[in-house]
């Protein structure tokens, strides 16, 4: 494929590979995501190719190797078109069925559906599952028909026709005009209004000007960014390069962590057969617009999520933050305009530009007390201890309820759902009995959590939310910059009081200590992410307060969670001697002969849980 | 250790500081760590002082300033893996190990390490094997991979 000069050639390029792709019959879509990849896919993906070759079927199947599908926990997943027939769990051994009778007869293969857990069920096409079927997949959808290896794939899927709109038709005012009536807030964490970023940054003075796609995706428990990143790069770029003409940057960074190697990769080559067809680069599609853009790699520091200190670290150096009396808009990236994005948000700007402002702004919520809403989707990673986990893409203003229970399917085990962690390290645990607040930037905020970047984490009953706050702590602490001594020192206090409420020598006057200190960290830290380190604990005794009660004055962690206040035995009567938790014990503290009761030594015995996890008799107690 | 990686690492970048990071990402891709003479060449490479290029390598958690062991396990300590036990997983590898986070063991086969989150949440706890991630890890599922990594590398070793 050559340059591509004019909006002409690539609509001609466009309709040239959609002519090519006419004997194409049937599509088989693998997904192809890091979390399929764990499980395998790459060896189903190889299996099914080489079944289609034997049954010489490459030139009217398409295998397309595509980004996450969202249901990781049924992984390896599969979608085949016509039909859109959904398997999971698909094993190479599956794949001459799958070619033999799906693709070339038709026939569903029963065993390969996936089967409601609660109703028993099968779903035969991704919409009868409840998983998906709460969903508006705005964004997510558009990993499943598109090889993000490719640049054909995404162009046949209409791609790159907003970014032509744009430099045909729509002056840089009129983008960000847009953007503005969409309503689209920054899905990255603090949900500030995009356009506002955009037209401060278009109206400062200087040509040198940048745009960064931030996917330094540091929350422990979410990995949205990952994933359409890694499923559709052409997407974000194509994001970044309608900002990029709005506010007149010439230069773009996406901004990635190294941990996320298939991110990485992926937006390597996007990049690169973006230049190859002149779509970045000079004078793009012929426009006078010109705009390139180069990979970033992080360095595993969560603190460079924070946009002054990911510019430090764009620029090679310590992700530090520093003030930002004035924003980054103006002085950002080597003391230039710069306007930063999170890879969703990028993610919804074509989509904005090719369906109107007034469609994005239909889904959502309206707001009210002087908040204008959230509008468009959020997409959510659904982890923890829940039945089904995956990826979500939800209508602002779902209620959380619908996503934890009706998504979700509850928690697994049988036991009840205690509590969900949103917004990351920045965010705070919600009840169940706020499970009927919508996902809404003002309104989860005003609960003492955030919707953040969107990692939603499952708690149930075996989690201790005391524990839960020290974990917060612990990250926090270990991901401290270290410039300003709020953060620096407030959240190691912080984290010694906690530390001696699950180590059982907590003071009751310890929790009002925590609350003022907490709210000092708040006033006082340097920059966003300090500002919010203490949610975590915030949020926790706001909503927990018996937990930390029962820690300090009974001594007691029910949760059966914290070590030093609890106590492993094994039951005699549901032990039967198999021995698995003696061969499992790393201490040595387990003994019994064969067939008869085991015993665990108290003296021996660390409290790690190892032997409870591997128990299939549930006769490991914990008092 | 042969020069030559270091210069095609250094090719095309020399004397910008701004890809500091990025180089230091693909010694340690190359190396496995970050080896104290290399530090002293990408300092006159790209022009910043050593302390500069130290800090920042101290600075960032993915890299390291000494060798790892041949088979790196990493516990992922995201929120998710939390909540499903990624604690034990971590208990079970040091103890099994005998060595603590971040150690080698004096065989130089396993090294013990952390990350706050790999993004595979979904299927937690993650361990990932110098790459590889296993999925809805135990610690019975730990310890049968760690004698089967250093049955592998024995293995190896009486072969040749």
């Amino acid at each position: 494929m050559s340059r591509l000069n004019s909006f002409r050639e690539l609509e001609h390029l466009r309709q040239q590979l959609r002519e090519q792709r006419q004997n194409i019959t049937t599509t088989v879509m693998v997904c192809g995501g890091t979390g399929c990849q764990a499980s395998r896919s790459r060896a189903v993906i190889d299996a099914v190719s080489d079944e289609l070759s034997r049954q010489e079927l490459d030139m009217r199947v398409r295998l397309c190797v595509t980004g996450c599908h969202g249901f990781c926990e049924q992984g390896p997943v599969m979608i085949i078109e016509p039909g859109n027939v959904f398997y999971c769990h698909v094993s190479p051994e599956d794949a001459f069925e799958v070619v033999y009778q799906t693709v070339m007869k038709g026939e569903i293969i029963e065993r390969l559906l996936y089967t409601d857990p609660i109703s028993g069920k099968t779903a035969r096409i991704m919409s009868e599952i409840p998983f998906y079927r709460a969903q508006d997949r705005q964004i997510l959808s558009q990993n499943l028909n598109v090889d993000p290896c490719s640049i054909e794939d995404y162009i046949v899927a209409g791609g790159y026709s907003a970014l032509a709109r744009v430099l045909t038709s729509i002056t840089p005012e009129e983008v960000i005009e847009e953007i503005k009536s969409s309503g689209l807030r920054g899905r990255g964490g603090g949900g500030f209004p995009t356009a506002r970023k955009w037209s401060e940054s278009r109206a400062a003075p200087g040509d040198e000007k940048y745009v960064i796609c931030n996917a330094d995706e540091g929350d422990p428990g979410a990995y949205m960014d990952r994933c359409v990143l890694e499923g559709n790069p052409h997407l974000v770029l194509e994001g970044m390069m309608i900002g990029a003409w709005a506010v007149g940057a010439r230069k773009g960074y996406i901004y990635v962590r190294n941990e996320y190697p298939l991110a990485v990769k992926h937006s390597r080559i996007a990049v690169e057969q973006a230049r190859g067809l002149g779509l970045l680069g000079d004078n793009i599609l012929g426009s006078s617009f010109s705009f390139d853009v180069d990979i970033a790699r992080g360095g595993g520091a969560f603190v460079c999520g924070e946009s002054t200190a990911l510019m430090a670290s764009v620029e090679g150096k310590v992700g530090e933050p520093r003030p930002k009396d004035v924003h980054t808009a103006l002085d950002g990236l080597y003391h230039k305009p710069t306007t930063l994005n999170n890879v969703e948000t990028w993610a919804n700007v074509p989509s904005i530009i090719l369906n109107g402002s007034s469609w994005f702004a239909s889904k959502g919520t309206q707001g009210s007390k002087g908040s204008k809403g959230s509008k468009g989707t959020k997409i959510l990673a659904l982890t923890g201890r829940i039945k089904n986990t995956g990826l979500v893409e939800v209508a602002m203003g779902t209620p959380i309820r619908t996503v934890v229970f009706d998504i979700g399917g509850g928690a697994i085990n049988g036991k009840l759902v205690k509590a969900v962690q949103t917004g990351g390290p920045s965010g705070g645990c919600l009840p169940v009995d706020k499970f009927d607040l919508a996902i809404d930037f003002d309104v989860l905020y005003e609960a003492g959590s955030m919707i953040g970047s969107g990692g939603m984490v499952v708690m149930d009953e075996e989690t201790c939310m005391v524990d839960v706050a020290k974990y917060f702590l612990t990250f926090l602490q270990d991901e401290s910059c270290g410039k300003c001594l709020p953060c620096r020192l407030g959240i190691d206090r912080m984290l010694e009081m906690v530390t001696d409420i699950t180590d059982g020598r907590g003071r009751p006057e310890q929790l009002d200590l925590l609350e003022e200190l907490a709210d000092t960290v708040s006033q006082t830290a340097l920059c966003g992410l300090g500002k919010t380190a203490p949610n975590p604990v915030l949020s926790t005794l706001r909503y927990f307060r018996p937990e930390y009660e029962a820690h300090i004055r009974e001594k007691k962690c029910y949760a059966g969670v914290c070590k030093a206040l609890i106590t492993y035995s094994i039951d005699p009567d549901k032990c039967n001697g198999c021995g698995v938790c003696l061969r499992g014990c790393v201490y040595g503290a387990i003994t019994g002969s064969k067939k008869q009761a085991h015993v665990i030594d108290a003296q021996l015995c660390q409290k790690c849980g190892i032997c409870r996890s591997e128990c299939k008799f549930d006769a490991i107690q914990v008092v | 250790m042969p020069p030559q990686t270091l210069d095609q690492i250094l090719e095309g970048r020399r004397s910008q500081p701004n890809q500091l990071i990025e180089v230091l990402q693909d010694i340690q891709g190359d190396y496995g760590y970050i080896p104290k003479e290399v530090i002293q060449s990408v300092s006159q490479g790209l022009g910043i002082p050593l302390i500069e290029v130290y800090r920042v390598a101290s600075f960032y958690k993915a890299f390291r300033l000494k060798p790892p062991g041949k088979n790196v396990l990493t516990m992922c300590m995201g929120t998710a893996c939390h909540v499903r036990g990624a604690r034990l997983l971590l208990d079970q590898a040091t103890v099994q190990l005998g060595v603590k986070q971040g150690e080698v063991t004096p065989d130089g086969l396993f090294s013990v390490e952390h990350v706050n989150c790999l993004g595979a949440c979904a299927l937690g706890p993650i361990v990932s094997e110098s790459g590889s991630y296993h999925h809805h890890m135990t610690p019975t599922k730990l310890r049968k991979l760690i004698e089967t990594l250093r049955h592998q590398k024995t293995e190896a070793h009486q072969n040749v």
